[in-house]
């Protein structure tokens, strides 16, 4: 079975090309974009929200996305239990969708912060990072003005219980402290997953990590793992 | 006919990061005795009922559907008829 994956296509997306990129040219799988109007999942088995500036982030970053037609089928698909990987902008989305637990806030530098960043994977045993034996620190870029990540503190407790925080900033030697935390996110939080394990949402950009010529190729590891996981099931 | 106002507050327990940028501004124009900044949002609008409940009804929901995100953010509207 070849997997294949499906990336949403909003107004304002900007990082949908360079995930069909990343999957289809990079990693020889199956990608298809659907446009946010429609209503079919065209048989995917994983769906990418993309990073961008859907609707301008007028009113709150991901508010209006959220109630985009196609969003009404992603959800019920994510209530199955299909594979949701929500970036950057699509993290926004999923937390306005109630996807996912909590909020985003501005940046607390109040700047755009794109650069690498490393991520301490917290949890080895997801989807999306199954495939990822060996490393535990990764290498990939963020690029976002409202990627401070808030929840209420019983949220957070109920995140850490359920091994829900996936992803971390830390340093390159995985060390998580609050010189390498980029946006002022609370426990450094960069990526996490629903409780069922089948959604994750990350601010780092993966799929601006598959080209070696980009001089980085840990994105690859979530979507093989992904890939991986479609294939055993 | 109604026009409503609705305004959107972060809660206090919510970081404000812009808040804080702006009262640095006022401090650096010498207003000293400006504390506690929040910023939040303003949004007007009309609803095209005659009945003043009705209004408020729509205005609840669409306020807590999509004017502001009930995990960080209250609201509260004024209506004023318009003839």
């Amino acid at each position: 079975m070849k997997p294949k994956f499906g990336v949403v296509v909003f107004p304002g997306s900007n990082c949908d090309h360079d995930a069909y990129y990343a999957l289809k040219k990079k990693l020889g799988y199956e990608v298809t974009f659907l446009w946010h109007k429609d209503t079919d999942l065209e048989s995917c088995d994983a769906i990418i929200l993309p990073g961008g500036f859907s609707y301008g982030d007028y009113l709150r970053t991901g508010a209006i996305a959220r109630f985009s037609p196609i969003m009404e089928k992603v959800i019920s698909f994510a209530h199955n239990g299909g594979i949701v990987m929500g970036i950057c902008n699509g993290f926004q989305i999923l937390l306005e969708a109630g996807l996912l637990p909590g909020v985003m806030v501005k940046n607390n530098s109040l700047k755009f912060v794109c650069k690498d960043v490393y991520l301490k994977v917290e949890n080895r045993e997801t989807i999306f990072t199954g495939f990822q034996n060996e490393k535990q620190v990764l290498k990939i870029p963020v690029a976002h003005g409202e990627g401070n990540y808030f929840a209420d503190k019983e949220t957070l407790k109920e995140l850490q219980q359920n091994n829900q925080v996936v992803f971390r900033y830390s340093s390159a030697e995985g060390v998580v402290s609050e010189e390498n935390n980029p946006n002022g996110s609370q426990m450094n939080i960069a990526g996490i997953i629903n409780k069922r394990g089948n959604v994750l949402g990350m601010m780092p950009h993966p799929e601006r990590a598959c080209d070696p010529l980009l001089g980085k190729t840990d994105g690859t590891l979530l979507f093989q793992s992904v890939a991986e996981h479609m294939v055993n099931v | 006919m109604y026009k409503a106002t609705v305004i959107v507050k972060r809660r206090p327990s919510i970081v404000d990061p812009q808040g804080k940028a702006v009262e640095q501004g006022a401090k650096m124009l010498g207003f000293n005795n400006i504390e506690q900044t929040r910023i939040g949002k303003y949004i007007e609008f009309y609803v095209n009922v005659d009945d003043r409940q009705a209004a408020e009804k729509e205005i609840n929901e669409y306020s807590s559907k999509l004017l502001s995100n009930p995990i960080m953010e209250d609201f509260e509207f004024t209506l004023e008829e318009v003839k």
